[in-house]
């Protein structure tokens, strides 16, 4: 569905995983929209304007006027284009709150045990982040088995809202993966996981916008670097 | 002779409290008649999380049952219910658990449709319930805490954290009559538990929120005129004994 020209603008970086979530969600719903790409390590006035709270991507603008937040982002684009694409959140208030509770557990817990194994300064300290990595993404393997009730994805048949959660990190992980030397989505420990990884990566909603692994490899050591 | 186990300590002051629960199963007129009997939340007394829940349940005059854990002694409801975090608040709804406090009350929203809405229709608006609830739950709780858990330069600096936060909450309010306008909802559910703690804070802290965010008084003021508020949160005067209690198990003078 075509926008107005200016009607809808996303202020992001193309790291970000968080801005992948907006654009993935976009992208479903058929929504155009203008990318402003925010320079790295400069904070543009538009940002700072829009997001005067966190001064952080992405924040969507519609009809200029900005929502700020990954996934409150998304739930916004699920329903102010209500009519086109999939539902990206159920219909049902318990399953709601099930995807909801799942996307706070990806951001609070996975985020942080998969951002410590980047971080840490010693084997102990990896190690450590790993098996925390590991343990949620088998607490997220049962929550898929549950909510995906036996097709491809966390919303059934079509991409939904924790797909986007822990989708849009997908393309670190795999960074992280090659840095560590390990797999993060391991068909042995997460099957269904495994899979769902590959299938998500290869969605034509975010095949085009999810950033390849080599650009973000070299993104993370100039980030080092620094 | 039956074997005598010593129970373990509660986190309660000394006297006894008059539980909420009491309040809720009273049929005042705010109740719905014939409501499903099958709702259950787990819950600690002094939560400012649980009581965001059971503000939303008053508000829809829903009808549940209130089971108060002990918090050093969880019970296999409680564990079963939220085996990830293990934490309160958890709606059981039939058997099926909901947890997560802000889940909790869109939950207990979307449910009931029909009454009080506590998110507003337009989408935008919406998103901007959920940014400033989003906000309160990231800022308060972690914040407020620091304020009778610190000394010294850390509690100054937490100090001017909270001053911050209060005036950007402060700042978002303006001169509405809630935070979302004219209808008392989610953001106001998310942030009206805390003020129960302010005395705490002050005593504490020797923060005084009022003075620090005087155009928050009123509001806090409107949002206890309902019954749904004043029923739910506890006496300012029993949260800071918990707090007192609760520094001497920490050790902090």
């Amino acid at each position: 569905m075509a926008a107005a020209a200016g009607e809808v603008r996303l202020i992001g970086g193309w790291p970000s995983p968080f801005v992948l979530r907006a654009r993935v969600a976009l992208n479903l719903k058929g929504v155009e929209y203008e990318f402003l790409q925010e320079k790295f390590g400069e904070k543009s006035e538009l940002l700072l304007r829009s997001n005067p709270v966190y001064k952080k991507v992405p924040v969507l603008l519609h009809h200029d006027k900005p929502v700020c937040e990954s996934m409150i982002i998304v739930e916004y684009v699920d329903a102010a284009w209500a009519k086109s694409g999939q539902a990206i959140l159920p219909a049902d208030p318990y399953e709601r709150a099930l995807h909801r509770f799942w996307a706070v557990y990806i951001d609070d817990k996975w985020f942080p045990s998969m951002f410590g194994i980047a971080k840490a300064q010693t084997e102990e300290a990896k190690a450590e982040s790993v098996e925390q990595a590991w343990a949620a993404l088998k607490l997220l393997e049962e929550a898929f088995e549950k909510l995906s009730k036996g097709k491809a994805f966390f919303g059934g048949g079509t991409i939904g809202y924790v797909d986007i959660a822990l989708g849009a990190y997908l393309g670190w992980a795999k960074v992280i993966e090659q840095m560590a030397g390990l797999k993060l989505f391991d068909e042995e420990k997460t099957p269904l996981l495994a899979v769902w990884a590959e299938r998500f990566c290869a969605h034509e909603a975010v095949k085009e916008v999810m950033p390849e692994t080599e650009k973000l490899m070299e993104f993370a050591k100039m980030l080092r670097g620094k | 002779m039956p074997l005598r186990v010593k129970a373990p300590r509660p986190l309660l002051p000394t006297e006894p409290i008059s539980p909420p629960a009491t309040k809720h199963r009273e049929r005042s007129i705010w109740m719905a008649e014939g409501e499903n009997k099958g709702l259950v939340l787990l819950d600690f007394w002094v939560s400012p999380f649980g009581q965001r829940c059971r503000i939303a349940l008053a508000e829809k005059g829903v009808e549940y049952e209130y089971r108060e854990e002990n918090l050093r002694d969880k019970s296999p409801l409680l564990l079963k219910s939220n085996p990830v975090h293990k934490k309160i608040p958890v709606l059981i709804d039939h058997g099926r658990p909901v947890c997560e406090s802000l889940n909790i009350v869109q939950y207990i929203d979307e449910k009931w449709p029909d009454r009080a809405p506590l998110l507003p229709a337009d989408s935008y608006a919406r998103a901007q319930a959920r940014f400033w609830a989003d906000l309160v739950d990231k800022k308060m709780y972690e914040s407020g805490t620091k304020l009778w858990k610190l000394k010294g330069e850390a509690q100054e600096e937490a100090k001017k954290e909270f001053i911050e936060i209060l005036k950007l909450l402060e700042g978002e309010l303006g001169d509405k009559k809630y935070f979302g306008g004219d209808t008392f909802g989610l953001v106001d559910i998310a942030l009206v538990p805390f003020t129960a703690w302010f005395y705490s804070y002050e005593a504490c802290a020797n923060l005084s929120a009022e003075k620090e965010a005087p155009k928050l008084v009123p509001w806090v003021k409107r949002c206890r005129e309902r019954e749904s508020v004043s029923k739910s949160l506890p006496d300012p005067l029993k949260v800071y004994e918990f707090v007192c209690f609760l520094k001497k198990v920490y050790g902090i003078e």
